[in-house]
Order: structure tokens, then sequence, then C-alpha cells
């Protein structure tokens, strides 16, 4: 009579025989049970964070950063309804999370018992797929399917909904996860191989053609942005990433445009507006690229491969959908322009390449920070960063939401996929710290760098306390300028400099705030302190607040302003009246 | 432009998954005419869910993609739009729906007289009411409730649209 387990004990054979190491959680009166079976083990991990919130965007930050599949705990009612930001967050970016919730007891549910709330209610809109658990001999089975869910085709966040007496119950049913099976979901991997062939001679017939690859390539795993890179060699063709897809490529290629979208590259958008086919992997047309739709890109044949059908014909009307997972779609892909020696016109590729480093040398990122200049310019500041950790291979990024995140999609280069961890789909400012503790987590040695504002880093300030608990050597470096900088510029271009609450008064002392917590703190306000204070952060050993104080009134560009089409971005010093004209009509009423 | 059209969805019978459809429309602001569900097979534990729907090609698409997409959602057919691809009629369609008639006189008479035409049954009378059960197409049951209007008709409940595909092609 060994196996029979309670609820708990059966959850947590489950989490072992998926591979759970580490869970992000946060106790109370519905999950004591499973706290408890945690407490009683080894296999597994708990961080305790100080905030639900938090906990989701540490396992984003974990499973964006390893590849495998992010696991909270939280309780019930509070517990569930804070983390429903991360939730959504994970179903945006498309994360695979699986967080379990707490629940009154079965016959306390629909009673307003203490701490109840309708999770699967709440939730189903902000994850892709939940359960609640109303049997214990279910459990086993709903934590394999959960995780099945989660982590195939467009992976997404999943809840398990857990009633009290559920977890309490005993029961000597197991399901492995070989026994797990779901007839219903099938994910489609293999992209139609008509479909793919007519897209690779779609593309050998180009003249003009750019590949703009998203997070679709992150998330089917590094081989695929190594298919891409070979895919992409082979055929000449230039290349751009969403912000989803920064490290798909290698950013210091000459063969990669950059970023593009609103706060995209000159020669990217470009490109992207003048090409005449355009192989879209693993992106959906956001709006923050495409700008105005009826004028994006008006003359490409578009080719779209999306692991999720309904990403394709969503916002732009393609002409070559393939749906199927981007590693398997770019396997087909090179082997078809291998074995029908397949190549572009030489010289027509010859001409693109001439127009496209014409707009390269605009140099729309180019800014002054004008020697012996005092302050220190943001642009500048990241640019150091980049200068400063560019020959390791040991350093990950996550960022807040703003200009600061902007900046450092734009200065920093990233060589390789799973890198880069920033909220993209959300804009989830609070997100950075959380997600590099839960980067720092499942990369003990890396060096986890979270570029924050001033702003968004008080939105989840209080992990300081997890890092600290943890000794996680996790890096804060805060772009202050004092004001939530893209409201500010959004306020300037848009509502005629009239500053509505975008100044934050009473700033903590962050250097004093970090020592406060047992972490350390380290400021620069001038340029010449800036190289040191970065490196003293980099070699920090310890959870390290740099505080890097720059200009207060700088705006992000290039920027298409919202509403326009790619021709029309302003570039770095444009002038105030082009400024002030950018944004009218339509474009106002757009976020 | 706008068109209508009749999804057949095949779907695990389990708690939440009507909650997952109707949420699917409701959050992007899609407009449902009818829909109706019951478990079909009670086996393999399925329910049919028909959906009468409008809207343009590209949200149709976006529609049976999302339904797609759903975890518990075996099978999504667009029943008009395959009919079209067979070049065969619309697929079958039919209502039922209980109507409640309350008058005297003539125009007592007269509701039995067109409920004869209509041929709609007598499930409930009184010496002041009829209710009348009439099954057919939408637009029959629309043309017998405009004519029971100024009838006394007081009452109406319609139990949505299903559909099967013609011919001897199966879900």
């Amino acid at each position: 009579m060994s196996d029979i387990k309670t609820g708990a004990e059966t959850l947590i054979t489950a989490l072992v025989e998926q591979g759970v190491e580490v869970i992000f959680g946060y106790p109370g009166g519905a999950v004591l049970p499973i706290y408890d079976a945690l407490f009683q083990q080894n296999s597994i991990r708990h961080i305790l964070v100080r905030h639900e919130q938090a906990a989701v965007h540490a396992a984003e930050g974990y499973a964006r950063s390893t590849g495998k599949v992010g696991c909270v705990l939280v309780t019930s009612g509070p517990g569930a309804t804070n983390a429903v930001t991360g939730l959504t967050d994970a179903l945006m970016d498309s994360i695979p999370i699986v967080c379990l919730t707490g629940q009154v007891p079965t016959h306390l549910i629909g009673q307003d018992a203490f701490q109840e709330a309708d999770t699967t209610g709440i939730t189903r809109a902000c994850t892709k797929h939940n359960y609640l658990v109303k049997q214990v001999n279910d459990v086993s089975g709903v934590v394999h399917e959960a995780f099945l869910v989660a982590a195939t085709g467009r992976p997404g966040p999943v809840v398990i909904d857990l009633p009290k007496d559920v977890l309490m119950n005993k029961t000597d049913v197991y399901k492995k996860k070989s026994d797990v099976r779901r007839p219903s979901y099938k994910p489609r991997m293999k992209g139609d191989l008509a479909q793919i062939e007519k897209a690779v001679e779609a593309l050998s017939q180009a003249k003009r053609p750019i590949i703009y690859a998203g997070g679709g390539v992150i998330n089917a795993g590094p081989a695929a942005s190594q298919l891409l890179v070979e895919f992409t060699r082979m055929t000449g063709v230039p290349i751009t990433n969403t912000l989803m897809g920064l490290g798909a490529y290698p950013a210091s290629d000459r063969q990669f445009v950059g970023m593009l979208g609103m706060h995209g590259t000159y020669e990217a958008n470009l490109a992207m507006y003048n090409c005449d086919v355009m192989l879209n992997i693993g992106a959906r047309f956001d709006d923050r690229i495409t700008g105005k739709i009826d004028e994006f890109s008006p003359n490409s044949t578009k080719i779209h491969v999306d692991i999720d059908p309904s990403s394709i014909n969503k916002n732009v009307l393609v002409d070559l959908p393939i749906v199927g997972d981007a590693a398997h779609v770019l396997e087909d892909m090179i082997r078809l322009w291998r074995s029908k020696a397949l190549n572009l016109d030489a010289g027509a590729l010859k001409g693109w390449w001439e127009q496209i480093e014409q707009w390269r040398g605009v140099d729309c990122l180019g800014f002054s920070q004008a020697k012996g200049e005092v302050e220190i310019r943001p642009q500048h500041a990241l640019k150091r960063l980049h200068e400063l950790t560019k020959h390791r291979d040991d350093v990950l990024i996550s960022t807040e939401v703003g200009q600061h995140q902007m900046w450092a999609a734009q200065y920093i280069g990233f060589e390789k996929p799973n890198r880069w961890m920033t909220s993209g789909g959300l804009g989830t400012m609070g997100y950075g710290f959380p997600a590099a503790i839960g980067m720092q987590i499942g990369n003990p040695g890396a060096c986890c760098i979270d570029v924050a504002g001033e702003a968004s880093i008080l939105m989840n300030i209080q992990e300081l306390s997890t890092a600290v608990q943890y000794r996680l050597p996790v890096k804060i470096m805060i772009i202050n300028n004092q004001w939530m900088g893209m409201v500010r510029q959004w306020q300037e271009l848009l509502h005629g400099g009239r500053y509505a609450e975008s100044y934050t008064d009473s700033l903590p002392d962050f250097v004093k705030l970090a020592e406060s917590f047992g972490a350390k703190g380290i400021r620069a306000t001038k340029e010449s302190e800036l190289d040191s204070a970065i490196q003293e952060m980099l070699d920090s050993d310890v959870m390290t607040i740099f505080d890097c104080c720059v200009t207060k009134d700088e705006n992000c560009f290039p920027m298409i302003p919202s509403g326009k089409p790619h021709y029309d971005m302003l570039l770095p010093g444009a002038s105030q009246e082009k400024v002030a004209a950018a944004i009218q009509g339509e474009g106002l009423a757009l976020v | 432009m706008s068109e209508t059209r009749t999804f057949a969805v095949l779907v695990d019978n389990e708690p939440g998954v009507l909650a997952r459809v109707i949420g699917l429309f409701s959050g992007r602001g899609y407009n449902i005419e009818s829909l109706t569900v019951t478990e079909v097979d009670d086996d393999a534990n399925l329910s049919r869910i028909t959906i009468v729907t409008d809207g343009t090609t590209q949200v149709l698409a976006q529609i049976r993609n999302l339904l797609e997409r759903l975890v518990p959602v075996h099978r999504v057919e667009d029943l008009t739009a395959a009919a079209e691809g067979r070049n065969m009629e619309p697929p079958v369609q039919r209502e039922l729906a209980l109507v409640k008639v309350v008058g005297a006189g003539d125009k007592r008479v007269e509701a039995l007289r067109i409920a004869d035409i209509f041929k709609a049954e007598v499930v409930d009378t009184g010496l002041g009411h009829f209710v009348f059960e009439i099954k057919g197409r939408k637009s029959q049951i629309d043309r017998f409730i405009t004519l029971m209007m100024p009838l006394g008709l007081t009452e109406i409940c319609r139990s949505g649209v299903i559909a099967v595909s013609r011919g001897d092609q199966a879900l």
C-alpha cells in the first residue's frame, strides 16, 4: 500500500517526472498541503518571491533563458489574481508556463469562501488552457497534459486550479507522462511541402527580398536560429528581427539590418517597405511592426510561416501561408533550396544591397554624446554596456518597459538566441527584475542584467529581498531620467508638451534602497564615471543596483509615429516642426 | 463584405468548453447569431456546437482558426463554405420554436388557420391561448412569428439553429 499518496504528493511526483527543478511561488492557506509535500522532498527547489506577479515573471525569465517550462505555485484568491498580469504577459509572448493555483475545498466553491476567486473563469482569457481539478485521481493526468499543452505548438501559460481537499485526499492512481493522450490537441509541426516549395521558388525570383524573423524562431529552439542563419547566408538575403526575435540572427553579421518596427532602424523599415518578396518566419505582423496597415509593404509577395494558424491573415493578408514550426519549415527550405539549386539574381541582389547600404549610411541610431559633455546620454550608457560586455558569451539581458527598453534593443547586440528577455506583447512594467531573477536561477554562472527605468523598477522592487535571500548576483542598471520617459515623449509629440503625471517626484535614493535590502548600490551621474560604474556592476558578485543618472529629456529615435507608414520615420535630430506635425488625425487615437 | 456562415464544432464535453467558445467571440467583438450545444456521443464524451455567425472573409477565417486552437476542440467545419466548395445546396438547417398566442374570437381562428398552413402543432391550449410548436428553416419561423404578432403573440422560445451537411460525407 506504499503507493497511496495525497493529491499534493502525487502532484510533486508528476512535477518531478516532468523534470521540474524549480518552482517560483508564494504560500497561503489553500496550497499548504503542497508546501508540506515540497518540504519533505529534495528534488524540486522552491524560490520564495515577494509578490505573485513576480513569480510568473521569474518563471518566464527562467523559461526564456533555458528553453524549459517555467513553474509557478500560488495560493487561491489574491494569489491567483496577482498572477494574472504575469499569465497575460506569458500568453502574449508565447512563453511556456505551468501555474499551480490553490483553490478553496470543492464543497466551498461558489460559496464566496475566504480567499475564493473564480480562477478558471478569470484566467480563461489569459491562458492557453486551464483546468479545475475536482478529483484527486485526475491530478497526475492533468499535470502531464498541462505541460504538454504549455510546451508544444505555440507555447503559452496553463493554469491548474487545485482545491484544497483534492490536495489532501488520498489516491493510488498515478498516470505516467507517457500514458497521457489528448486527441483533440494536435499542433501542426511540419509545414505543407508544396507551399514551402512555392515559397522558396518565390524567394529565388525576388529582386528585393527580405527575411523578417520573430519570436517564433526563438521558441522553436536554438536549432531553429542556426537553421535561420544557414538559410539567410546561403541565400544572401537581408534579414531583420522583431523585438521578440532579437538574437535569432547574430546582430554583428553584415546581413543583419537591425530591428524593425516603431523604433526599429531606418534600413530595416525601408527594406520592408520597398521589398518585393517578404519571408516572415515566426512573427505576427504586430501593429508595432506594420505601422499604417494599408501602406505596409505594398508591393511585396508575402510568405508567412507560423505555428499558429490564427496568426496568419489576422492583421495582414499574405500570399503564401505556411503553418508549421520554424525549425521544421527552415529545414525543408534549406533542403529544397539546395536540391533545386536555387539562386537569386546576383545583379539584382547586389543593387538591393547597395540601396540598403545607402539607408544604413543615414546612421539612424546616431546620437551626440559630445566630447567633454558631463551628463550621460541614455543611448551612450547602453552603448557602453554593450561595448563592455560584447566579448562575453554569458550575458543575459532583461528589460522593463519604456524608452530604456527600446534603447537596450537598439544598442545592445545579441549574437545568440535566449539572451534577451523583454515584455514585448503586453508591455509589462515591472517585468524585467523578476525575469532576471528567474534567468539567474536557471543560469547560475551567467551575468544577468535587468536594464530598467526608474519608474518600472519600482513596480516590483520588493524582489530585492528575493534576490538577496538566494544570494543571486543579479544586476539592475537603472537608466534614471526621473521621467516615465516614453509617456513623456508621447506627451511631447501628441499632447502639446502637457506632461501630465509623467514626472516621478520623491524617488528613492536607489543606492540606499539597495543597501537597506543588503544589496550593493552604485551611482554614476557623470560620463567620466560611467565605464568604471558599469565595470563595478559587472564585477559584483552580489545583488547590485546601478543607478545610472542620465539626461532627462532625451527622446527615443528613430520612430515611426503611430498611424504613419514605414517611410515616414522621425530620425534623430528631426526638426521641432516635423516632430510637432508627426502625429495627427487617426494616429492620435492609436496607442 | 459580410456574409453569414454556419459552423459545426465537435468538442470534448467538459466543464468550461462552452465558456471558452463564447469568450472567444465576446472578447473579440464577433457576433453570434445563433448557438446550440448538446452531447452527441455519450461513449466518446463529445458535444456538438452549431454556431451561426457573420463577418468578413478574414474574420470568418479567424473564427475558424481560433476555434481550432482551443484544446478541447476536435473539429471545426464551416458547413456553408464546405457546401459551396462541393457545389452543393446550403447545409440542412433546422430550428424549433415554441410560440404562445393569447386571444379570442376571430384572431384565435386566424392564428389556428396560419398554424395549419405552417404545419405548426398545438402543444398546449386553453380557452384563451395556444402554444404552437413549429420547426423548419430559420426564415420560416421568422415569417410565422411575424404573422402571429398581431394575433396575440405573447411569448417566443427558439432552440437556435442545428445543421448538417448534405450528401454522404460526415463530420
